[in-house]
């Protein structure tokens, strides 16, 4: 979907285009722009929109790309590494079951150091069966070596796809940019559609023919540790790149002067700047600490947070939420909500009686918004 | 291809067919996880004079096609080759399917030893009736797919049957899938000491027994379904050896005369079905 359009200048002053897109539709923009040599992907809600539009593009010559219909997530993940291996620019992209299908796959693109960018339409797993959005299938990515980027709305869809190419290119680490389902992929918002060119593929390695070589053979000894290490280390250390260039790892919102702090990611963010705005009125010092991405995990910034913090999830580990216990792991003790499980989206006046629980020193250890 | 002195076993029939891979152009390799891994090196040695890409067992022909997509797209000229057991053929069997379905460009050889050898000798689809694995200890009950017919129903551009014991009949198959473009399928017998249980040396005489008791049966899809020179003769029953003199191997000790003559029922229904096609 596309309404009115009109060009002008990013304030950057960068050529675009204004339009109202679904946060699909806007990582299928970006993904237009990078100009892919090699697109596979199977077909999951809420993400098939992205494919769907990618498809109709390649095949009205508007993207000139090899667009593979494979059977399988686990199939659409091997052939954008088998052609990533061969040098070219790759995108996929999958939600819930598929990336549980493709998780395999998902482990041997980042230790192949590939550069791979994937969208995500989070989703929850099953089960039962829900199509509406979660973090479940998200944070299941967490422990491969993968950079992972939760974007807040559509424009941060479009941001962060393009964004991931280039990323990804330069660390050679596989790039995943997350999305809620539904509340962000089916949901339209004006997006400032930069026209940007978009460097040449860059990559490690590649194989060709002739050359006697092999990737990825039994490793024993140091020579697989010293892999996996490598990979920890790059991915530790793209913080730097991601703070410097690709707008950074958190947002900090109405964090300055702030006792209070939630720390929340993804499209739910919103809602909980809101309800600070709120509490702000009353005259809480509560800010938010968005975290933009959760690999590399943004240590430094969360070490920084006030005292009183609330960390509010979309998936939980055992019955604390997965981000609770990683802000946990930085020494940094906390209460935790978790919320909007399979789709159950708490309002704005919920996660307010919630934060204001929180102010009030009267939320539990940890409470599901249920 | 393979250079001497690898990893495999003694009397291996996976290298034997490996070094047929000479016969193709510019290959480069996509290998799951099976004897071939093992075969074509340990980091940070490599036994292969082409690039190999190992990759994860039903990963093979995704990986492949995105090679080959690749390649095609930024105008490198090659022939990218999906070398599996059946293990892999198994467990890939929906991808194998979908990029037969698609015509990827892709040569696929499917080295057949008739078990999952490199976790121990586990029943695979291959695995021929009764044979004896780690996890059919009494003889498998089910009967051996003939994954090559399977293949031809995917109206693919070439597919052929080879074995190890006619070397020359799979030389020629090689070099003849590897000049056509578009999905190519070959399914070699690989007969395999340890996993067969019969002595290193009589590689070669074993598949040679498949064939001529027409157990194993060579022919080539081009267009058109032609039984192979080797296996021509033994369309007539009459000339075949006595199936006993190739099942005389570990795996088959405990078969008796029944069975044995079920066996060569199932022979001549599977001769039966392959000349329909001829």
């Amino acid at each position: 979907m596309s309404g009115s359009m009109h060009a002008e200048s990013d304030c950057d002053g960068t050529r675009g285009m204004r339009k109202l897109l679904t946060s699909n539709e806007a990582v299928a923009e970006a993904v237009k722009l990078a100009k892919p040599d090699v697109i596979a992907a199977y077909p999951i809600t809420p993400q098939s929109p992205i494919v769907e539009k990618l498809s109709e593009m390649v095949e009205n010559g508007e993207l000139d790309s090899r667009f593979v219909r494979v059977e399988s997530e686990h199939s659409a993940m091997g052939v954008v590494i088998g052609a990533a291996t061969a040098g070219a620019r790759v995108f996929t992209a999958t939600s819930s079951h598929g990336l549980a299908y493709m998780y395999e796959m998902c482990w041997w693109a980042a230790g192949s150091r590939l550069p791979i960018v994937m969208a995500l339409a989070a989703r929850s797993i099953g089960a039962p069966w829900n199509i509406h959005g979660d973090h479940l299938d998200l944070i299941t990515l967490r422990d491969l070596g993968w950079i992972i980027s939760v974007a807040e709305n559509a424009q941060e869809a479009f941001d962060m796809t393009l964004n991931a190419f280039l990323l990804s290119e330069e660390v050679n680490i596989p790039v995943a940019v997350a999305i809620d389902g539904f509340t962000m992929s089916h949901t339209a918002e004006v997006v400032n559609v930069r026209q940007v060119d978009i460097p040449l593929r860059k990559q490690a390695y590649r194989i060709l023919p002739e050359m006697e070589v092999a990737l990825n053979a039994v490793a024993f000894g140091d020579a697989r540790m010293l892999a996996r290490y490598d990979l920890a280390k790059d991915l530790e250390e793209s913080a730097s790149s991601i703070e410097e260039k690709y707008g950074g790892l958190v947002e900090r919102y109405r964090l300055e002067d702030a006792e209070y702090a939630v720390v929340v990611t993804g499209g739910l963010s919103g809602d909980v700047k809101d309800a600070v705005d709120m509490l702000r009125k009353e005259g809480v010092k509560i800010g938010v600490m968005r975290l933009r991405f959760i690999r590399p995990f943004p240590r430094k910034a969360v070490k920084e947070l006030p005292s009183q913090v609330l960390v509010v999830d979309r998936a939980n580990t055992d019955l604390r939420g997965v981000l609770s216990v990683e802000v946990a792991a930085c020494g940094v003790e906390n209460k935790n909500v978790v919320a909007g499980i399979g789709g159950k989206y708490p309002t704005v006046d919920e996660l307010y009686s919630c934060l204001k629980r929180f102010v009030d020193g009267k939320l539990s250890d940890v409470e599901w918004l249920i | 291809m393979i250079l001497p002195g690898n990893t495999s076993c003694q009397g291996c029939p996976i290298a034997m067919a490996m070094r047929c891979l000479d016969e193709i152009e510019n290959p480069v390799l996509v290998i799951p996880a099976g004897c071939s891994t093992v075969i074509a090196g340990l980091h940070p040695k490599s036994a292969m004079k082409c690039p190999v890409v190992h990759v994860p067992f039903a990963s093979t022909h995704s990986v492949a096609c995105g090679l080959s997509e690749a390649y095609r797209k930024l105008g490198v000229d090659t022939t990218v080759v999906a070398w599996m057991g059946d293990g892999a053929a198994d467990i890939g069997f929906a991808t194998l399917s979908a990029s037969a379905t698609r015509r990827d460009d892709i040569l696929t050889v499917v080295v057949d030893n008739e078990a999952y050898m490199n976790t121990g000798t586990q029943a695979s689809l291959s695995t021929f009736w009764k044979a004896k694995t780690t996890t059919s200890p009494r003889g498998k009950t089910e009967e051996k797919r003939n994954l090559a017919l399977v293949m031809l129903a995917h109206k693919v551009d070439y597919v052929a049957t080879a074995s190890v014991g006619y070397i020359r009949d799979l030389r020629r198959k090689f070099r003849t899938a590897g000049k056509k473009d578009g999905f190519r399928f070959i399914h070699v017998h690989t007969p395999c000491p340890p996993g067969w249980r019969f002595p290193s040396e009589k590689t070669i005489e074993v598949a040679r027994k498949a064939v001529m008791s027409g157990a194993w049966i060579l022919w080539e899809y081009d267009g058109k379904l032609r039984i192979s020179p080797p296996s021509e003769k033994y369309a007539d029953k009459s000339k075949r050896i006595p199936l006993k003199d190739y099942l005389n191997q570990g795996r088959f000790a405990h078969l008796s005369e029944e069975d044995i003559q079920e066996i060569e029922r199932k022979i001549d229904k599977e001769w039966d079905l392959l000349l329909k096609f001829s």
